[in-house]
């Protein structure tokens, strides 16, 4: 379980999150929607302690996130993260992209790893790309691999930051497909994006963040169907045209 | 042209040469391996952001990048008298050499540390990297490539640098060239042969370093 | 009084001295520069129209000159001239030897410079009705000025410091009359401290100049 309570974050003058107060539960998918610069990436980086927050707390399994004494590695182990910009490590084959942190991090044997490697690999459809270097794929493939990467990781949660942003139109839906697989599958996930076809059809809840704050929270057929917030439905009215 | 070439005594003296040759390569790699860990420590001085100790990086760069590099020989060589300090011909090339390398590398390195994404590092920790893992494994990788190249250029540069010992009386390819030209007369020939041993060793360094770089970076 | 005379042996005449020579390493790197830069221009081009056979036959020839050392050059040059029947003096076969070695630099840079120009761009140009020429000089010009001028900087600031190396061959520029002071005031130090300045003086303009141009054309 993820719990979030009134966690506050400035970057300076600049308030990113204002008093955000969010509970994820194990199993369950929640997507993120706003308009660019409300907070919702920040909140990612927040919950796996890649940016500090400046008051409340975050909890993850009961452990706080921010606390002084927490050790961040081990926590970071249970929450996969893949990111905006797909950030394979250019130096390393698909399969040592996988492979990688399961070996320094978990200490697996280097056989074990790539086994494990090879299995997300095929599960994320890049079975027949194990020996290529990343700047051979396509975006959509990066993106999976780095899901991939995450996952042999064996995360108890996975937070993904606009994952199809950056990607050419016709490479959307692998990796849609491949985050639908995973919702299937019974992963807890947080997942911000700016695919409201996918919100819909695919999460539990939606969060529709707005200048820092989470302004509407309920299921899809709530926020996205019949949306109560003047701001809800003036985004998705700029969104859906 | 009534010049008659004499080729004899320069090639009776070619063993001499070869083997000067070797004492050149040896000053020049040395002064690289200096220049490299002296360079990376300026580079993370650079980026530390500390002013009380920057600006000895700053003043060390600036002077390595905007003075002749005959200017630093004649520096340790006559100025560091001044002190009451004199070093043997060999060190005063070496310290010159690696003084200018590690200038140089130090840009060099800086660059190649900030044509690595910020993201890459902030991936590597969410996958419960530790820093000093991401570092090795993730960040300093990705940035031998990119100052690989310039690296392999210091390289050939800390060769032809190097004969400038010559004019400090020290007995690599340039001096002992020198030594041996001024005993036959045979100035021209000598130092023709010399340039084309200069020639393929830079063709050597460029052709090996290449060599190498298809082994090590296959992406 | 003991720590002031470490500074009695250097005079203010040495300082005019010491200007002067700052003057003919000026002189001559200017020289070096600016006809080096309009022959490596030309090189560069030739390279870049000319492929393989011209990377077979000039690009090889001008590698030779970023492969052997400058002091050596410079003494080959200097020792050959009188061979061929021609007396140079030191200024002028320093001269020469400093031309050609620019312009061999020079080279790869033009040839980068116009090889950064995107075939789109020069085939736009011609699809507008621009001659070859008119292209080369409205289009693949200004493009590739910009895209190399930090590299040409570059070059023109090492050409600057290496003319020092002219010393060798006698000809009195700023370096060797920094060992001309030295010996005879026996201060090493403070005479390298201020050739050192000189040299910052005047590298810093170029590097300046650079700088600002390079910002200006950034934002238009």
């Amino acid at each position: 379980m993820i719990e979030i309570k009134g966690v506050k974050k400035s970057f300076g003058d600049l308030e990113v999150l204002r008093d955000i107060t969010l509970t994820v539960d194990k199993g369950e998918v929640i997507s993120v929607i706003g308009a660019s610069g409300s907070g919702k990436s920040t909140m990612l980086y927040c919950i796996n302690g890649l940016e500090s927050i400046n008051a409340g707390s975050i909890l993850v399994d009961g452990e706080d996130v921010h606390a002084p004494g927490t050790d961040l590695n081990k926590l970071r182990r249970k929450i996969g993260m893949v990111f905006q910009q797909w950030n394979s490590f250019p130096h390393l084959t698909t399969l040592e992209n996988v492979a990688l942190a399961p070996r320094i991090v978990l200490g697996k044997p280097k056989e074990e790893a790539r086994e494990l490697a090879r299995k997300q690999l095929a599960h994320v459809g890049l079975g027949d790309k194990l020996d290529v270097y990343p700047s051979r794929m396509s975006g959509g493939q990066q993106q999976r691999l780095a899901i991939a990467r995450a996952l042999a990781m064996s995360p108890g949660y996975m937070l993904f930051d606009e994952v199809t942003s950056a990607l050419d139109p016709e490479l959307v839906g692998e990796v849609l497909d491949t985050l639908r697989l995973l919702s299937e599958e019974g992963m807890t996930m947080i997942v911000v994006t700016h695919e409201i076809g996918f919100a819909r059809d695919v999460s539990d809840r939606v969060a529709f963040f707005c200048e820092g704050v989470i302004e509407e929270l309920g299921s899809p057929d709530e926020v996205i169907e019949n949306p109560r917030s003047e701001q809800t439905q003036k985004f998705l009215a700029n969104v859906r045209t | 042209m009534d010049y008659t070439f004499h080729w004899r005594p320069v090639f009776r003296q070619l063993p001499d040469l070869l083997e000067a040759a070797l004492v050149t390569m040896e000053v020049a790699v040395l002064a690289m391996l200096v220049g490299i860990v002296l360079g990376m420590l300026l580079a993370i001085i650079r980026m530390s952001g500390r002013r009380s100790i920057t600006w000895i990086a700053t003043t060390w760069i600036e002077l390595a990048r905007n003075t002749p590099a005959l200017l630093q020989l004649f520096f340790f060589g006559f100025g560091l008298g001044a002190f009451g300090l004199h070093l043997s011909p060999f060190l005063i090339v070496l310290a010159a050499l690696s003084f200018n390398n590690a200038g140089y590398l130090a840009e060099t390195f800086r660059g190649g540390f900030t044509a690595v994404p910020p993201t890459q590092k902030k991936a590597a920790l969410s996958l419960g990297m530790t820093l000093p893992q991401t570092y090795l494994r993730i960040i300093i990788p990705q940035v031998l490539r990119v100052v690989y190249h310039p690296m392999t250029n210091q390289m050939v540069w800390s060769v032809l640098m190097s004969s400038l010992a010559m004019l400090v009386g020290y007995r690599e390819l340039s001096g002992e060239t020198q030594f041996l030209a001024s005993k036959t007369y045979r100035i021209f020939e000598f130092f023709l042969v010399t340039a084309v041993i200069y020639y393929v060793m830079v063709k050597l360094i460029l052709g090996g370093s290449r060599l190498l770089s298809w082994k090590l970076f296959r992406y | 009084m003991e720590q002031v005379s470490v500074f009695t042996a250097f005079q203010a005449s040495d300082l005019w001295f010491l200007t002067e020579a700052a003057g003919r390493t000026l002189l001559i790197s200017v020289l070096a520069i600016s006809i080096g830069t309009l022959f490596g221009c030309v090189f560069g081009w030739l390279l870049s129209v000319g492929r393989g056979l011209a990377d077979a036959t000039l690009g090889v020839f001008l590698d030779v000159f970023r492969s052997v050392p400058l002091i050596i050059q410079l003494i080959l040059f200097y020792n050959f001239f009188p061979i061929i029947g021609f007396n140079l003096d030191p200024f002028a076969s320093g001269t020469v030897v400093l031309v050609l070695y620019t312009s061999a630099l020079v080279a790869a840079v033009a040839r980068g410079g116009i090889d950064s120009v995107p075939e789109v761009t020069r085939r736009a140009a011609r699809s507008l009705g621009m001659t070859y020429w008119q292209d080369l000089r409205h289009i693949v010009w200004p493009i590739g000025l910009r895209a190399v001028l930090p590299s040409w900087t570059g070059v023109a600031l090492g050409v600057l410091k290496d003319s020092a190396l002219v010393s060798v061959l006698g000809y009195v520029e700023l370096l060797r009359a920094s060992q001309i002071l030295m010996t005879r005031t026996q201060e090493p130090f403070v005479v390298l401290i201020i050739v050192g300045m000189f040299y910052f003086a005047l590298s810093f303009p170029i590097s300046r100049l650079s700088a600002r141009l390079e910002k200006r054309w950034q934002y238009d």
